[in-house]
């Protein structure tokens, strides 16, 4: 799956800086990925609380949208179709899949069965 | 439990705890099954040596990856629960690992867990995966190192001591939105497993989600469960042992005993507090106090058991 990216956000080095891993999960975001605070991606799912936020996102074909984990338990992305499949991502850790062609795909989390979503291509 | 001599005892066994989970302890009494706390096992030796010989010891939830706040030393406290087990003045024939071996399904996890499941006196181990360790995008990894039991499908059975054990998958098949699921395949396997066998041979299903639904809106359950139980029902003695909720939830059905067992990695929330089942973050001194300790069952009588819970503070 050529198109399908998994990066990795926490930097150890911040971490080190910091004793408790919730403050760590916020600063996290502010001191190693500032552009992303300032200017929030219109294609970002936050998977947090065990919930898919926004759980439906409409994005334009060749869209690249991303998901990214804010909660200490793993949760992964799974195409209904077997279309992705992200792994378990791990806390702050993100996924991202580009969606070439038009029409509505519907994801789970493998880990947590109970959270669904659907991305609608437009 | 009134019992003082009871109660020293089993404060004795939390010290032990110190700070992890320890495994269940079943022994196999007049054809029946009782869990008992491992931690007790290591300290009451007499008290273990009452239950008969040690059958097998379900270890469950060891999280090999898992490095928050919950518990930064999985490793720790697996190793503390390999040393209570190596204690015991007679070793189990078997121990069934329940699911959840690693955190993330990674090479170095699986790697890891083996190395330290290795530390075991008793070499038989037999293990169902739970969701953690099938999420690889291949999901390969599990079965790699554990697949060969079941031919790589993750259902298979065996028998030791006249016990006829089943171990089921129930986390590869979810309905989006729903439960656990066995799927119509493995019911057939397990209908065909069954078919023949004497209703007086002791039955012993495990699996890492629970067999039967402690709390939906958590997925705490399997949707196909009860073709399941509709097989097992004609069985005299049924015990059906789970993990994935990270604490002790019991009940008894008729002849049916249902047991989800403690992690040895961290404790999780009762159903439905808080916004879902993570791992729960309690100070390092009350945690003792959440993992409780499994109440000893007494058997009354062949085919009859008697469990209850009790907590530690």
């Amino acid at each position: 799956m050529p198109n399908q990216q998994k990066t990795h956000m926490t930097l150890r080095r911040c971490r080190s800086w910091l004793t408790a891993a919730g403050v760590a999960a916020l600063w996290g975001i502010a001191l190693c990925a500032p552009s992303t605070a300032e200017t929030p991606d219109p294609n970002r799912i936050l998977v947090k609380e065990f919930m898919f936020m926004p759980n439906t996102l409409t994005v334009k074909a060749g869209s690249t949208v991303t998901w990214a984990n804010m909660d200490d338990e793993p949760h992964s992305v799974v195409s209904n179709t077997g279309l992705f499949r992200s792994g378990a991502m791990d806390t702050n850790e993100s996924f991202s899949f580009k969606f070439d062609t038009p029409g509505t795909y519907h994801f789970t989390c493998s880990i947590h069965p109970r959270m669904v979503g659907t991305i609608v291509v437009q | 439990m009134s019992d003082d001599s009871s109660l020293q005892s089993r404060r004795n066994a939390l010290k032990c705890l110190a700070y992890g989970g320890a495994g269940t302890l079943f022994a196999l009494s007049g054809g029946v099954f009782t869990p008992i706390d491992l931690a007790m096992a290591g300290t009451d030796k007499q008290g273990v040596a009452r239950l008969g010989k040690p059958l097998f010891v379900q270890i469950s939830d060891t999280h090999i990856g898992f490095n928050k706040e919950a518990n930064p030393d999985v490793n720790g406290t697996l190793t503390q629960t390999i040393d209570i087990v190596n204690g015991m003045a007679e070793q189990p024939a078997l121990i069934i690992h329940t699911g959840d071996i690693t955190h993330l399904s990674k090479p170095a996890e699986f790697d890891l867990a083996q190395q330290m499941f290795s530390r075991l006196r008793t070499t038989e181990m037999h293990t169902v995966p739970g969701e953690h360790d099938t999420t690889d995008p291949t999901v390969t990894e599990y079965f790699n190192r554990f697949g060969k039991a079941s031919g790589n499908r993750g259902y298979y059975s065996f028998d030791h001591g006249g016990v006829h054990f089943i171990g089921l998958i129930n986390v590869l098949q979810f309905k989006p939105g729903g439960l656990g699921t066995l799927g119509a395949d493995q019911i057939a396997w397990l209908t065909a497993d069954l078919k023949g066998k004497s209703a007086s041979t002791p039955i012993v299903v495990f699996a890492h989600m629970p067999l039967w639904t402690i709390y939906e809106p958590w997925g705490w359950g399997t949707g196909d469960a009860e073709l399941l139980m509709d097989r097992l029902r004609r069985f005299g003695s049924v015990t059906v042992l789970n993990g994935h909720i990270h604490q002790i939830v019991q009940k008894v059905e008729g002849n049916m005993t249902f047991h989800t067992a403690r992690a040895t990695s961290y404790p999780q929330p009762a159903a439905g507090e808080g916004p879902g089942p993570g791992p729960l973050k309690v100070p390092a001194d009350q945690l003792p106090k959440m993992l409780g300790i499994t109440s000893v069952s007494e058997v009354k009588h062949p085919r009859s058991l008697s469990l209850s819970d009790t907590t530690i503070a």
